[in-house]
């Protein structure tokens, strides 16, 4: 299973800045003589800087990494940061500037759902043409169109041309082909960001399947964490055309959130910008510490004691608060309350200190919103202001190594139990 | 290090000069099978007479030639001279069927980058793939067209009264046909390739067309150029094709064997000049266009 099926080495790809193409022969002569005869350019933009023709940008720079055999990576990283230029470059649509690109057989690429389909064309004859345009013989379709079918669930229209297709099945019909390709290298740029829930796990699970029993590699791109997490197993980042991370999914995803979680033990947040819907008219939040501490660790069964301290902005009363757990790419966890604890006068600064006790948290990283809300005697809420707030890190010992891809981030009450022993 | 030899495909950032790709282009031809028949179906679906079109389109064009360049303007149909009895309507027809073919197929293939973008710039399959089933699927119809000329052509050999007659030569008509295929197609992606960069080209192909047909023997015939610019006039590399394609098919017409060879050595220049430059331009044309 060690053998290397992708080797990227000091891959460089270089883009000429302004526009480069779609200079006509008129232009490029105009320019020519201007040169020659040591007058300026006259195609140039007025106001340009002297020099900047030749203005270049680096959309990858230096990427090395290697793949092996049945490794599903995932590439992640921020608009720009090279993640589909790496895939081109991949998929052979462009070439690299520097560097070179070892591939150890046959490629798929996906970078697009339904490439070369023709409206006029029936899911049939689609199914053949995308399949050929991906690199499948005549012949492999023919023994998989049964199976592609299927797998897209439109056999009732597959002899209706597909400019009738409602866009849902043109997508699940796309996929279905490429997911039944036999390459030994797949690359997929979002394109399970397609289809709906269910179909969109189909999908998953058929790329799982295909790459555990066939030992097919996959390079998969996404801005989709979930699907990341549930793909793949190792991640590597780009950032501005570098890797900035190659390794596992959570560290990755962590790297990728930028979350290499601030040992902040406080924030001040008197100059921290509010989201316009929220009602802060009412108290702003001004600080947040934890209270005896220099970092953000904590010990399994240690609570955290949190200093909060706000200003009214009018009368007060009936105030509560709510703290959301949240993972640090911001999915939530769970939320503690704390009801009608404070009432207060305009102009007035309140503060508390809270201790918040997370039993069933498992060992990891956190992070926190401190939201105000009023609420009243119909349960309706307001919230009032909302900040992001702390972070920090649990550190515990559970009796098992937990494992948090599957398992989750809560750990409920040991089960008790009722009677054990022989089937009764 | 990385080593080309340890991999099945090598992708870097040099070009080999003569990396054409071939052997991975045939190795599609599943795909271009599969190209040739969209663009057929694609092109007459919902219309009611379908591949009619394919013989609607020159018979009209050569009415038209037959009215106005033999009827009107009396443009001699004579390559050479003698008492040859040439009618009209074939020697316009098969001029035009040629013509035709040649000049779809240089303007489909000169917007192969263009119109294939969305396909190439997401997936790679050999880009030579695109052109040669242009070239095949246009050849459809001119095989269409083919058979029509041939009716017409049996209809004139039966009822006699001109000079028509099956002769050795019809066996040269193979070769036009594929000195055809050669030449629009290499002159086609020498143009896809520049077009990439410079847009202008492709504004220009469509106008060169008409002036290049002036320039053929298809509205009038051979005789008409003075001797001596000849040798001028037969530099055209279309210009053997068809009087050769006409030689073929009355049995009788102007057919120069250094001129035809010389024909020959100047598609086959182009086309491989085309498939360096399309070869060369095909890795990176994503970039530009």
């Amino acid at each position: 299973m060690d053998e290397i099926m992708i080797k990227i080495d000091n891959v460089s790809k270089q883009y000429r800045l302004g526009e480069i193409g779609g200079t006509t022969l008129r232009d490029e002569l105009q320019r020519l003589s201007a040169r020659m005869r040591g007058r300026e350019d006259p195609t140039k933009r007025i106001g340009a800087k002297e020099g900047k023709k030749g203005e270049t940008f680096m959309a990858l720079e230096g990427i090395t990494f290697e793949v092996k055999k049945g490794e599903r990576v995932g590439i992640i990283g921020h608009n720009g940061a090279g993640k589909s230029t790496l895939l081109k470059l991949l998929s052979r649509v462009t070439a690299p500037t520097a560097g070179s690109i070892g591939l150890n057989g046959r490629i798929a690429s996906m970078l697009e759902v339904g490439t070369g389909f023709h409206p006029e064309l029936t899911g049939r004859e689609n199914i053949y043409m995308n399949g050929a345009i991906l690199g499948m013989t005549k012949k492999e379709i023919d023994d998989k169109i049964e199976d592609i079918i299927d797998f897209s669930e439109c056999r009732r229209f597959i002899d209706t041309p597909v400019k009738r297709y409602s866009s849902g099945m043109y997508v699940k019909l796309a996929f279905s082909v490429a997911a039944h390709l036999d390459s030994e290298i797949m690359i997929m740029d979002e394109v399970l960001a397609v289809g709906d829930m269910a179909f969109q796990q189909k999908c998953l699970t058929k790329m799982n399947d295909v790459s555990k029993q066939q030992g097919r590699t996959i390079l998969y791109v996404s801005h989709n964490m979930n699907t990341i997490r549930q793909l793949c197993d190792r991640v590597v980042v780009l950032d501005h055309g570098k890797v900035v991370f190659d390794g596992g999914v959570e560290k990755g995803i962590e790297v990728y959130f930028n979350f290499t979680v601030n040992d902040n033990a406080q924030i001040d947040y008197s100059s921290v910008p509010r989201l316009p819907w929220l009602h802060h008219t009412v108290v702003m939040t001004q600080f947040a510490g934890f209270v005896g501490k220099t970092n953000n660790v904590f010990k399994k069964d240690e609570p955290l004691i949190i200093y909060l301290k706000w200003k009214n902005e009018q009368e007060v009363d009936r105030l509560s608060l709510r703290v959301e757990i949240l993972h640090l790419d911001r999915t939530p966890i769970g939320t503690a309350f704390l009801y009608d604890f404070y009432q207060g006068h305009i102009d007035e600064e309140g503060s508390c200190k809270l201790k918040l006790k997370l039993p069933a948290l498992v060992a990891g990283k956190y992070t926190m919103n401190y939201t105000f809300f009023q609420y009243n005697d119909f349960g309706v809420t307001k919230d009032v202001d909302c900040v992001h707030g702390l972070s920090f890190i649990l550190e515990s010992k559970e009796k098992v190594r937990w494992n948090r891809k599957n398992w989750g981030d809560v750990v409920f009450k040991e089960i008790e139990i009722e009677e054990v022993g022989d089937a009764f | 290090m990385n080593n080309a030899k340890n991999f099945m495909t090598y992708i870097d950032s040099k070009h080999r000069l003569f990396d054409l790709h071939l052997k991975e282009t045939f190795r599609y031809r599943d795909l271009i099978f599969l190209f040739v028949k969209r663009d057929f179906t694609a092109l007459y679906k919902q219309t009611v007479l379908g591949p009619a079109w394919a013989i609607i389109q020159p018979l009209l064009t050569t009415v038209v030639f037959t009215i106005v360049f033999g009827n009107l303007a009396k443009l001699t149909t004579a390559d050479v001279a003698g008492d040859y009895v040439i009618p009209g309507f074939l020697f316009y027809m098969a001029g035009n069927i040629c013509w035709s073919y040649f000049s779809t197929t240089l303007q489909t293939t000169s917007n192969t980058f263009l119109a294939n973008r969305a396909t190439m710039g997401k997936v790679y399959y050999p880009r030579l793939v695109a052109p040669i089933s242009t070239a095949l699927s246009n050849l459809i119809s001119f095989s269409i067209q083919l058979v029509m000329f041939l009716c017409f052509w049996l209809f004139y050999l039966v009822r006699g009264g001109t000079s028509i007659q099956v002769s050795p030569a019809l066996f040269l008509l193979p070769l036009c046909i594929l000195q055809l295929i050669v030449l629009s197609t290499g002159f086609g992606i020498i143009i896809s390739s520049i077009t990439t960069k410079y847009r202008d080209l492709a504004m220009l192909v469509g106008f060169g067309l008409q002036l290049w047909q002036y320039g053929s023997p298809i509205a009038y015939g051979m005789q008409l150029i003075p001797e001596k610019w000849v040798g001028l006039y037969m530099l055209n590399p279309v210009t053997p094709v068809i009087t050769t394609f006409r030689y073929a098919l009355f049995g009788f017409g102007y057919f120069n064997l250094p001129y035809y060879l010389l024909s020959w050595a100047i598609s086959l220049l182009v086309f491989f000049v085309g498939l360096i430059l399309f070869s060369r331009i095909e890795r990176t044309f994503m970039d530009t266009i």
